[in-house]
């Protein structure tokens, strides 16, 4: 069986900047997969290429075997490409819930009917999605009022509405405090291996990364300097030559031993 | 071949003028993010300022150095409005500095008439520039040799300013950081101001050194303003060599065209701008935007649909209203239903701008070619009313097809400005294409069927039409498709990741509007049993902005107040004032920075006020702008 994701050879550069240069990686349903890196390393840079925000200047994507690369996002979200974004992106002037009924109706096409009343449609479904991440308290608030936190569970309930393949998550939890951000990764490693979702996230939060990953990816530079499990990750002494200026590697091997 | 190099040269001299207001309108742009509308009139003032010095002194250094102080004066009326103005509103969205800026435009107008009469001005000519120099045997006055040099010099003096000042340098700076220009302690305000100044300086040395070329007139305002906006729209927004390049392109168009197509010569330049749009959407020179503001007509508070109570309330004006005819007089009954048909032409342009986040300044284009499609088929093919009513919108819904297309690629100030641009192609049309719609003269005897002949008969019928059509326009806002439209408008980047094709709706929306504004457009022909160009223009694009706006661009149905209150106003004010102008002007600038919600946003405000819990809604709302505007 061929993976669900595959990337190869993925090249972007900015007008004397080369943010990606030549990142290869597969990823299969229902693993959770996570790309870290220091700020700048070209994470985002790759999410935008993956979901068909930007175009690569090389490089093939493969979604379940069909090439991907040069497709607008909307028709990689109907391929079955959910994502969040690290600002959060979502429609300020709606309710909670309307902003799920939209992807909702986005998903079912019909977006383009001029009748009937759209906040009574997928009810249900909506109310459900926002149930997954803990939102139904919230679902009739006015979104643009939302917390930091509260808006980054939205997205992941947006993210889910076409019940995606494969699932984009850039910094889900940033701005969350420490223990939302640990509920929120393992609901969604819950869903994902319940309904054989790949998920790709990047993070900051070491903690977050090592207990929920299946596997771990470093980009430095805009190269993949390393993967492999949470383990063998933690001990490349490349890896740990990378993360020492910001001692986030050192602070979770180190929080870690001390737990023991 | 003698005769092209002639037209050659004649485009060039034109070219100068023009590319001086358009750099004054890139620059400004460039730093402080504001189209200034007022540019036109601030290029008008340079004129008649200078027709007045160089009157009362003669001689070459009477001539130049009144010129020269014109535009001076001129430019420390610009840093004036920057001052008391602008400065209230740099954090507003685009639409609201168009404007405020478009208000000052109107009431310059009429200040003028005031001070310097309707009568058209012949000015002096340059001393020493008197004659003409003859080329292969074609005479070309020697002044436009002196306006070619002064193109290129003009360049070269702002390269010189921009790259060898510490002004020019901290103001290239802040155009491209503008945090970090503020934190090395410069004075942002003022290095605002003194790009104001120049920018105007600039404009007004375009007007004053015109006056030996043409008459000084109160309308060169609006005639150059259009001539910039797409001179500043192929060249690029705040690139100087854009607007020297364009300018250059434009005006030899104009000359050439002229020849290719004597009817239509405006059409040639807006076709070029369209192709270098398609092409390249931020000009010839442009970078695109940063982050782009906030749209228009994102609000904090969910729309919802009404209450039945609220319905009720509804369809008890309505029959209130059906009721008129019963004992309201004629006048009072054509009035009302004029202000109808503007109902219903503000709920289409509120359709565009609030659900869909794009604001026009050229709805009025739509509006005219449903007039003109009625009126033309009453006219070349005796249609009777019931007939033309339904097929003169097609017209309406066909230009807003093809424009619509084009617009909806750009967003924002480029919307906005191209809109524009396309209202007065189809404009230009309707003025020069003599043969088929009357030119000036317009098309007159469209005349209603017997049964809506008489004010209440037409009365009726507008109530009817306009209800179900406002009706319809609500119902969208709150169907599957409305709901995608607004949610291409918060965020354009959530939307495409959800499968939604933002452009086409948008171009969907724009056909919606278009069509409903056509709708109006073949009411009003009917009304008023006749059709001018007038129908088409800037001003009655601007009438649908402002009611929008004072009904509350944040709400589902403030147009419709917004149209009423507006045009109820409007009329009472034509009766009363010879200087309408100078009185809406003012209402726009007090609009746009004392009451920027309108009549229904300050009611629900009010309204929504008493639960809140304290911390102020003031702050809440910028918050959630920053948060939109960093989704973006
Ligand atoms: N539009 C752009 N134009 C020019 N350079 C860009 C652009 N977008 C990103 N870059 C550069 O590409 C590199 C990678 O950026 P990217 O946003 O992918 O990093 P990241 O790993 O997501 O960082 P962070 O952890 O801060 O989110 C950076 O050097 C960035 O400055
Ligand atoms: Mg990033």
């Amino acid at each position: 069986m061929s993976a669900l994701l595959q990337v190869n050879g993925l090249v972007k550069s900015y007008a004397g900047v080369h943010a990606v240069r030549g990142v290869s990686f597969s990823l299969n349903g229902g693993e959770i997969l996570a790309l870290i890196g220091p700020n700048g390393a070209g994470k985002s840079t790759c999410f935008n290429m993956l979901n068909g925000q930007i175009r690569p200047n090389a490089g093939s994507i493969k979604l379940a075997g069909e090439e991907i690369v040069g497709l607008p996002p909307r028709t990689v979200w109907r391929r079955g490409v959910g994502r969040t974004f690290q600002i959060t992106a979502t429609f300020s002037s709606m309710t909670v819930r309307e902003n799920v009924q939209v992807a909702l109706l986005s998903f079912h096409k019909r977006l383009r009917s001029a009748l009937g009343y759209a906040g009574a449609a997928f009810l249900d479904e909506a109310n459900k999605l926002l149930a997954l991440v803990g939102m139904e308290a919230q679902a009739g608030r006015p979104c643009g009022e939302l917390a930091y936190g509260d808006l980054k569970r939205l997205e992941l309930a947006i993210a889910l509405a076409n019940a995606p393949r494969l699932l984009l998550m850039d910094e889900p939890t940033a701005g969350m405090a420490p223990k939302e951000r640990v509920e929120l990764m393992r609901l969604t490693a819950a869903i994902a291996r319940e309904k054989g979702i790949g998920v790709l996230f990047t993070e900051h939060d070491m903690d977050v990364v090592f207990e929920h990953a299946d596997t771990v990816m470093v980009l430095n530079r805009g190269e993949l300097v390393a993967r492999g499990t949470p383990q063998e990750v933690r001990r490349d002494p490349h890896v740990q030559a990378i993360y020492l200026g910001e001692g986030l590697l050192y602070d979770a091997r180190h929080r870690e031993e001390s737990a023991q | 071949m003698e005769f092209l190099l002639v037209q050659a040269l004649s485009g060039l001299a034109s070219a100068a003028s023009l590319f001086l207001v358009a750099s004054g309108l890139s620059i400004i742009f460039g730093v402080m993010r504001i189209v200034n509308f007022a540019h036109g009139a601030f290029y008008m003032l340079g004129a008649y300022v200078a027709f007045t010095l160089t009157d009362r002194f003669a001689g070459p250094l009477g001539f130049w150095g009144g010129v020269l102080v014109a535009s001076l004066v001129v430019a420390a009326v610009g840093a004036l409005m920057e001052m008391v103005l602008l400065r209230r509103i740099y954090h507003a969205p685009e639409l609201f500095q168009l404007l405020a800026t478009f208000g000052v435009t109107l009431m310059v107008e009429d200040l003028v008439v005031l001070i310097w009469g309707s009568e058209d001005l012949m000015g002096p000519r340059a001393p020493g520039f008197t004659g003409a120099v003859s080329v292969f045997g074609r005479l070309v006055p020697s002044y436009d040799f002196l306006l070619i040099a002064l193109g290129p010099l003009v360049l070269g003096l702002l390269w010189l300013l921009f790259h060898r000042t510490r002004w020019g340098v901290l103001v290239r700076a802040a155009t491209q950081d503008r945090e970090m220009v503020a934190s090395l302690g410069v004075n942002q305000k003022w290095l605002f101001t003194s790009v104001f100044a120049l920018g105007v300086f600039l404009a007004a040395f375009g007007g004053a050194l015109q006056i030996p070329r043409t008459t000084v007139s109160h309308a060169m305002d609006l005639s150059i303003i259009v001539e910039v906006f797409v001179v500043v729209v192929i060249g690029g927004l705040g690139s100087v060599t854009g607007a020297f390049v364009a300018a250059i392109l434009v005006s030899e168009l104009n000359a050439f065209g002229i020849l290719i197509l004597p009817q239509i010569s405006m059409i040639t330049v807006f076709l070029v701008m369209a192709v270098v749009l398609v092409v390249r959407p931020y000009g010839l020179f442009g970078k695109p935007e940063g982050a782009p503001r906030a749209a228009a007509g994102i609000s904090i508070r969910p729309w919802r649909p009404m209450t039945n109570l609220e319905r009720s309330g509804v369809a008890a004006v309505v029959v209130v209203v059906a009721l008129m005819p019963l004992f309201a007089g004629d006048y009072t009954l054509s009035v009302g239903s004029e202000i109808l048909v503007y109902v219903l032409f503000a709920a289409s342009l509120h359709f565009l701008m609030t659900v869909g986040g794009l604001s026009s300044f050229g709805h009025a284009a739509y509006f005219g070619l449903g007039a003109y499609g009625a009126a033309l088929l009453v006219k070349y093919f005796g249609a009777p009313m019931e007939a033309a009513l339904v097929i003169g919108p097609v017209l309406g819904l066909v230009g807003a097809v093809l424009f619509g297309w084009f617009c909806v690629r750009l967003s924002g100030v480029y919307f906005a400005m191209l809109t524009l641009a396309f209202a007065q192609i189809t404009w230009s049309v309707a003025f020069q294409w003599v043969e088929v719609t009357g030119g000036d003269n317009g098309i007159l005897g469209i005349w209603p069927s017997s049964w809506a002949s008489t004010p209440q008969g037409f009365f009726w019928l507008a109530l009817a039409i306009v209800v179900v059509c406002v009706a319809a326009l609500r119902m969208l806002v709150f169907s599957p498709f409305g709901f995608g439209l607004r949610a291409a408008r918060d965020s354009a980047l959530r939307s495409e990741a959800i499968g939604i094709n933002g452009k086409s709706t948008q171009w969907i929306a724009f056909i919606v509007a278009g069509t409903f504004a056509g709708i109006a457009g073949a009411l009003f022909a009917f009304l008023k049993g006749s059709v001018f160009p007038e129908t088409l223009g800037i001003p009655t694009s601007v009438d649908g902005l402002v009611m929008v706006l004072l009904g509350g661009i944040e709400t589902v149905s403030g147009a419709v107040v917004g149209a009423v209150v507006y045009k109820a106003l409007a009329i009472w004010l034509m009766s009363k004032t010879e200087l309408s102008k100078l009185v809406l002007g003012g209402v726009i600038v007090l609009l746009v920075v004392a009451f920027p919600k309108g009549i229904v946003g300050f009611l629900e405000d009010l309204r929504h006020r008493r639960p809140k819990a304290p911390g102020g809604a003031g702050s809440e709302g910028a918050v959630d702008v920053a948060k939109v505007e960093a989704a973006r």
